[in-house]
C-alpha cells in the first residue's frame, strides 16, 4: 500500500496510505484533502486537481497526455513540476511521492 | 382581414412520451419557456442518448444528452470543434462576430489566456471586498414586505455592477452591458421571436463604437486588469481592435459570459429555495453550507441549456454514426438531470455529496473562465441575504425568457421579510 503526502499551500501535510490503481486525485477526495476541487470526476476535464509532484518524482509518474498539457496550459500558476493529479495512477513504486498543492483551483 | 396573433401556449406542445422519436425536436424554445423540457430530455436519456433529429427551424441535428457523453463531446475538441458555431443556429454569414469561444486552437488558446488574469482566484480575492461592500448595499436598499421583481432589484443589478468591475466600465453607464447583453443572447438563432437581426445589429453597433473608444483610453494608459485594457497590451490581442467584428464578438462573449448566467443563478436560487422549503430550513440552521449550495443552484439552473459543436470528421460515437459537417448539441440541462450521475437530480439538495460534480461550466479547453467570479458572487449574495432576512418569498410563478441556450427569468415576484 503506497503511502503518499499532500502539502496544503499553507503548509499542512496530509500523509495518507492509498491502494494501488486509485488516481492521485481519487486518494486526495476520499481522504477530504481541502484545495482538490475535481469537478469533473477524473476525465483531466476542469483542470481542478491541479498539484506540483516533488521534484525527485517527477520521472517516476509518467507523462502527460496531449490532453491533460491543454488543460494545465489554462490552469493558474502552472510550473514544470505542475500535473493533474487525476492522470497519475498510484502504484507501489509511487511509495512516498508527495505532492504541493497551489494557492487556489481555477 | 387581420389575422389572429397566435401566442404558443405550453398544451401546444406535443405530449413527451409519444411523440415519434424522430420528431422530437428538443430545440423548441417553448419548451424551455414553459419549463417543460425536462420529461423530454428524460426520455431521450432512457430511449436514445444520443438523438439525431432530421429536421427542425435550426436544420438537422445530433443531441448529447448523458452527463458522461457530454463530458466526452466537450473536452474532445479536435473531433468537435467550436469554430464560428457554439449555439445550435448558425451564424449569419454576413454578420460573422469571431470570438474565442468560437475559435479553436490555437486562437482560442491566446485570445483566452489574454483576459484570464482579469477573473483568476487570487484578483478575485482583491475585489471580495468590493462586491461585498455592493451586496450589502443593495439588500440594504430593498422594499421589505412589498412586492418586487427580484430579477430588476438584484439579479440584473448585482451582476452589471461586477461586469462594469471586471470592464472597468463607466458606472454610471453600466446599464448598457445587460442592454447588449440581452440584444445579443436574443437571436433567432437560438429560437427568439418577435426579433430581427438588423435590429439586432444596430444595438451591437453601439457597443463596438463605446468600446472602441474605452479601448483607445486603455492603450494610451499603464495596463490595468481589466478585460480591455488586458487585451490592449497583450502583444497577441493588441490589434485586435482594427478587426471590428473580432473585437465585438470576444466583447459580446466576456458580456454574455459574465451577465445572463450569474443573474439567472441569482433568481434560480430564490425560486428553489422556495419549491425546496426544507432546504430553506437546512440553509437557515447552517449558513456555512452556502458554497455547496452554490455548485447546488448552478447545477439545478443550469444557465446556459447547451453549447454546439461541428464534427470534424466522420466518428462512430456511443453506436451512432456522426458525420463530418453534423451539429452536434451537448445539453448540459439535461446532463445535470442524468439519474445514472446524479442522485436524486430533479432534487434540489442544498448539503448534496459532490455538487461540484455538474456540468453547467462545461468541460474541456472552453470550460467557463469566469466559474469562480460566479460563485464567488452567489457566495457573498447568500451569505448577506442570510444574516438580513428571514426569507425572500416566491409569490408568484416566474416568467422565463424564451430561448433554448439562455435559461432564465424576467420576473420572480417575491416579499423580502425581515428577520
Amino acid at each position: 500500500m503506497p503511502k503518499v503526502t499532500f502539502i496544503e499551500h499553507n503548509g499542512t501535510r496530509h500523509e495518507l496510505d492509498a491502494d494501488s490503481g486509485l488516481s492521485l486525485m481519487e486518494v486526495a477526495v476520499a481522504n477530504s484533502v481541502p484545495g482538490i476541487d475535481a469537478d469533473c470526476g477524473g476525465a483531466c476535464a476542469c483542470a481542478t486537481c491541479h498539484v506540483y509532484v516533488d521534484e525527485s518524482w517527477l520521472g517516476k509518474v509518467g507523462d502527460k497526455t496531449d490532453m491533460e498539457t491543454s488543460m494545465l496550459d489554462f490552469a493558474e500558476g502552472v510550473q514544470d513540476s505542475s500535473r493533474l493529479a487525476c492522470q497519475i495512477t498510484l502504484s507501489a513504486e509511487l511509495d512516498g511521492l508527495i505532492a504541493q498543492l497551489p494557492e487556489s483551483q481555477h | 382581414m387581420a389575422e389572429a396573433i397566435q401566442v404558443p401556449t405550453a398544451s401546444d406542445l406535443p405530449d413527451p412520451w409519444t411523440v415519434p422519436l424522430d420528431k422530437m425536436n428538443v430545440a423548441n424554445a417553448e419548451l424551455f419557456k414553459h419549463d417543460k423540457h425536462g420529461e423530454y430530455f428524460r426520455r431521450l436519456r432512457k430511449e436514445d442518448p444520443v438523438h439525431y433529429c432530421p429536421d427542425s427551424e435550426f436544420g438537422a441535428y445530433w443531441s448529447i444528452t448523458k452527463f458522461n457523453d457530454i463530458v466526452a463531446v466537450d473536452s474532445n475538441h479536435k473531433v468537435f470543434s467550436s469554430q464560428d458555431n457554439i449555439v445550435i443556429g448558425d451564424a449569419e454569414p454576413e454578420f460573422l462576430t469571431p470570438m474565442f469561444i468560437a475559435e479553436d486552437p490555437p486562437k482560442h488558446d491566446y485570445q483566452r489566456k489574454a483576459v484570464t488574469p482579469a477573473v483568476t482566484p487570487g484578483q478575485l480575492a482583491d475585489l471580495e471586498g468590493l462586491i461585498r461592500q455592493r451586496v450589502c448595499a443593495l439588500l440594504d436598499d430593498l422594499p421589505v414586505g412589498e412586492r418586487i421583481n427580484w430579477v430588476e432589484h438584484i439579479s440584473k443589478e448585482l451582476t452589471t455592477q461586477m461586469l462594469a468591475t471586471l470592464f472597468d466600465f463607466p458606472f454610471e453607464d453600466r446599464h448598457l452591458l445587460p442592454y447588449w447583453s440581452d440584444a445579443s443572447t436574443t437571436s433567432p438563432a437560438v429560437g427568439a421571436p418577435d426579433v430581427t437581426y438588423e435590429q439586432r445589429h444596430e444595438i451591437l453597433q453601439e457597443c463596438l463604437n463605446y468600446f472602441g473608444r474605452l479601448w483607445q483610453e486603455r492603450a494610451e494608459q499603464p495596463p490595468k486588469f481589466d478585460f480591455i485594457s488586458l487585451l490592449a497590451h497583450n502583444p497577441k490581442t493588441k490589434d485586435m481592435i482594427k478587426d471590428p467584428m473580432e473585437f465585438l464578438g470576444n466583447l459580446i462573449l466576456l458580456i454574455v459570459g459574465g451577465n445572463d448566467t450569474t443573474r439567472n443563478s441569482i433568481s434560480g436560487g430564490v425560486i428553489f429555495l422556495n419549491k425546496f422549503p426544507k432546504e430553506y430550513d437546512k440553509l437557515r440552521a447552517d449558513v456555512s453550507l452556502i458554497p455547496n449550495m452554490v455548485s447546488e443552484i448552478i447545477r439545478f439552473q443550469t444557465p446556459l441549456a447547451h453549447m454546439r459543436r461541428t464534427a470534424l470528421e466522420d466518428i462512430e460515437f456511443q453506436g451512432k454514426q456522426i458525420k463530418k459537417g453534423d451539429r452536434v448539441v451537448m445539453w448540459y440541462v439535461s446532463g445535470n438531470r442524468d439519474e445514472e450521475v446524479i442522485d436524486r437530480p430533479d432534487e434540489f439538495i442544498i448539503d448534496r455529496d459532490k455538487a461540484r460534480h455538474h456540468v453547467s461550466f462545461g468541460f474541456g479547453i472552453h470550460r467557463c473562465m469566469g466559474n469562480r467570479v460566479a460563485e464567488m458572487q452567489l457566495r457573498i449574495l447568500w451569505e448577506e441575504i442570510m444574516k438580513r432576512f428571514h426569507k425572500i418569498e416566491l409569490v408568484g410563478e416566474p416568467e422565463r425568457v424564451t430561448s433554448n441556450f439562455v435559461l432564465g427569468y424576467t420576473d420572480v415576484p417575491v416579499i423580502v421579510h425581515a428577520k
